[in-house]
């Protein structure tokens, strides 16, 4: 019987300094979080950078994203162009800007809406039991052994290109991966006690999911939704490679590799360099950030 | 016990079933006809009846059910039929491409193997240590490094360094030799794929290396073997690492069924003629039996290699057939 899942407790922990006292005031608390999650802060200093820029792309970039400059063409990194230029004389700084956007737009979406699926699915699925179990079981293995790739192709083939598809061939084979690892934790929790409890009250199904259950795996989930948002980005990436994701002129991580990076590698590693390194340090982040967040939220690996 | 295991070999069937009408549903839902591409792609003008007499040939005239129970009773003799682009049998377009695939992704696993338990074991040795750190940095940053963004640095580098030594820059021959007829020709083309994606599996493997052991390392037994005066590495090889490794050969085998994944973007990085980009080119050209098959097979690969982790669970730990 675990209930060691219950967030509360060992959220409080983290933030909590050397003499035992709950830090106030902004500074004071990103100062305690720093030194008690060195690891963490790491993770969330990057994201920040990544998802600010993002979101202030409009005013960071000194260039249009897609604007093209034939007279600066391939240019190696400069004062003019800190990143330097593509083959179409496009600044990569500003490209790299405003595909920060396009990556956490995909992987937050992505990420937050096969994340609640998959909770409610999982959730569920542990809680009714029985037959609607089973079911739900076999399904979640089918999609499971299901190649992912297939899959997105298949659906930007239906589809179409786009972020929007892109979103939907990323979530789709994500919902049973996380409503599985849902599954696991809630089918602890609806052992407990409280939850025979509940239902001796007489409360419905809604509210003792709502109430009882989903609070409970929230740790797990959360755990699962961040390495998600990492997971969809790597996805996007790799599907805008292959050309069958964010399609130009949408300024994108995985597009700038394609096409021009490989031809013009030897001569310009810059515009093969400098996305893939957005990817990394990003995907990083998160990582790092997730990490940390497991050894919070579940204490028994905390010594780990 | 027997129970169990019949009803988990049972239990691989319907997936398998699921799976297959899942990848004919998806194909049929493509828009796009073959028989125009076959058609038109050579720019000459057909008329109505070469249309519908393709359409007759390749079978897709008849209703959804007749195709997907013919598809299914193919299955069932193993026989995948014709590849509808090319019009060669399914199994010959596979098994000319799987070699490669094959040999990238056993070596990409024991490039994983030979980088995850050492390190991993190190890392949890010294746990919290500054090797601890390189080694846990140094596994969640192949998590997150696209693997294809690192073949084309590493074709880079090569490149580079090549041009530095030898004064000209040499690039990977892309035309597959089996190992057996020209082995230095073989790894040249294999080894940077199999290194790129071998970075990332070994990743996840090291940080189940790593958790594995620190959580044996707590066992009583291996207090007990420290206490009663075991040499230190004898108590690490044959006391901890021989039971952590468990969970690891698990996270080795799961991961090698999904490896297929990451051959898709790899081969399209280093131009290898695999499974991988076939497909994708399967799934562009709307080969349906093509796909199919492809997606069967890799369906296979992973529930098989799921049944037998299980099972090999269920002999280790007899708690578990009681579930």
């Amino acid at each position: 019987m675990t209930l060691e899942v219950s967030p509360a407790p060992a959220a409080a922990a983290v933030l909590v300094d050397e003499r035992g006292r709950t830090p106030r005031g902004l500074w004071r608390i990103t100062r305690t979080f720093f030194r008690r999650q060195p690891v963490a802060a790491v993770g969330l200093v990057l994201v920040l950078i990544f998802g600010l820029a993002g979101i202030f792309a409009d005013w960071l970039a000194p260039y249009s994203p897609t604007a093209n400059d034939f007279a600066a063409m391939t240019e190696p990194p400069s004062w003019a162009h800190w990143l330097g230029t593509d083959q179409l004389g496009r600044d990569l700084l500003s490209r790299i800007l405003y595909g920060a956007r396009t990556a956490f737009i995909v992987g937050l979406t992505s990420s937050i809406i096969g994340g609640l699926l998959g909770l409610v699915i999982g959730v569920g699925s542990a809680y009714f039991g029985g037959q609607i179990d089973l079911w739900l079981q076999r399904v979640i293995d089918i999609v499971i052994a299901f190649p992912a790739i297939i899959m997105a192709l298949a659906i930007v083939s239906i589809f179409g290109t786009g972020v929007q598809n892109v979103i939907l061939a990323i979530t789709i084979p994500g919902i049973p991966r996380c409503a599985r690892i849902v599954r696991s934790s809630a089918l602890a929790i609806r052992e407990v006690p409280y939850v025979d409890a509940a239902r001796a009250l007489g409360y419905g199904h809604t509210r003792i999911i709502l109430n009882h259950m989903v609070p409970n795996v929230m740790g797990p989930f959360l755990v699962v939704i961040t390495a998600f948002v990492g997971q969809a980005i790597l996805a996007e990436a790799a599907l805008s490679y292959l050309g069958l994701g964010v399609q130009e002129p949408v300024p994108a991580w995985g597009l700038m590799l394609q096409g021009g990076a490989e031809e013009y590698a030897s001569t310009a590693p810059w515009i093969a360099v400098f996305p893939g390194l957005a990817i990394m340090l990003t995907v990083f982040g998160i990582n790092l950030f997730g990490d940390a967040l497991r050894d919070v939220l579940d204490p028994k690996l905390r010594d780990r | 016990m027997y129970r169990y295991i019949i009803s988990r070999i049972l239990l691989v069937f319907p997936t398998l079933i699921g799976a297959a009408a899942l990848v004919f549903l998806l194909m049929r839902l493509v828009p796009g006809d073959i028989c125009l591409v076959r058609l038109g792609s050579g720019g000459t003008s057909f008329t109505q009846a070469a249309l519908t007499a393709c359409h007759a040939e390749i079978g897709i005239d008849r209703p959804w059910i007749v195709q997907f129970l013919d598809f299914l009773w193919g299955l069932a003799r193993l026989d995948f039929g014709k590849s509808m682009w090319s019009g060669k049998p399914v199994v010959v377009e596979i098994a000319t491409r799987f070699p490669i695939s094959l040999e990238v992704a056993l070596m990409a696993t024991v490039i994983a193997v030979a980088l995850a338990i050492p390190l991993g074991t190190i890392s949890a040795l010294k746990q919290n240590s500054w090797i601890d750190l390189v080694v846990r940095t140094f596994s969640i940053a192949g998590l997150a490094t696209p693997s294809f963004w690192l073949g084309i640095v590493s074709i880079l580098i090569v490149l580079d360094f090549t041009q530095a030594v030898f004064g000209h820059p040499w690039m990977p021959p892309i035309d597959y030799v089996p190992i057996w007829q020209d082995p230095i020709r073989n790894l040249s083309i294999v080894l940077l794929p199999a290194l790129t994606i071998g970075y990332r599996y070994s990743a996840v493997s090291m940080r189940m290396t790593r958790s594995a052991m620190l959580e044996v390392l707590r066992e009583d037994y291996i207090r007990t073997a420290r206490a009663k005066g075991l040499v230190r590495r004898l108590i690490i090889n044959r006391h901890a690492l021989k039971n952590a490794l468990l969970p690891v050969v698990t996270v080795i085998g799961i991961e090698f069924a999904f490896l297929i994944g990451g051959l898709v973007v790899t081969e399209q990085v280093f131009n290898l003629n695999g499974i991988g980009r076939l497909m994708v080119l399967s799934v562009q050209n709307q080969d349906y039996t093509l796909t199919q098959a492809l997606v069967m097979v890799v369906v296979t690969i992973a529930v098989l290699s799921n049944l037998i982790v299980d099972l090999f669970y269920a002999w280790l730990d007899p708690r578990i057939s009681l579930a």
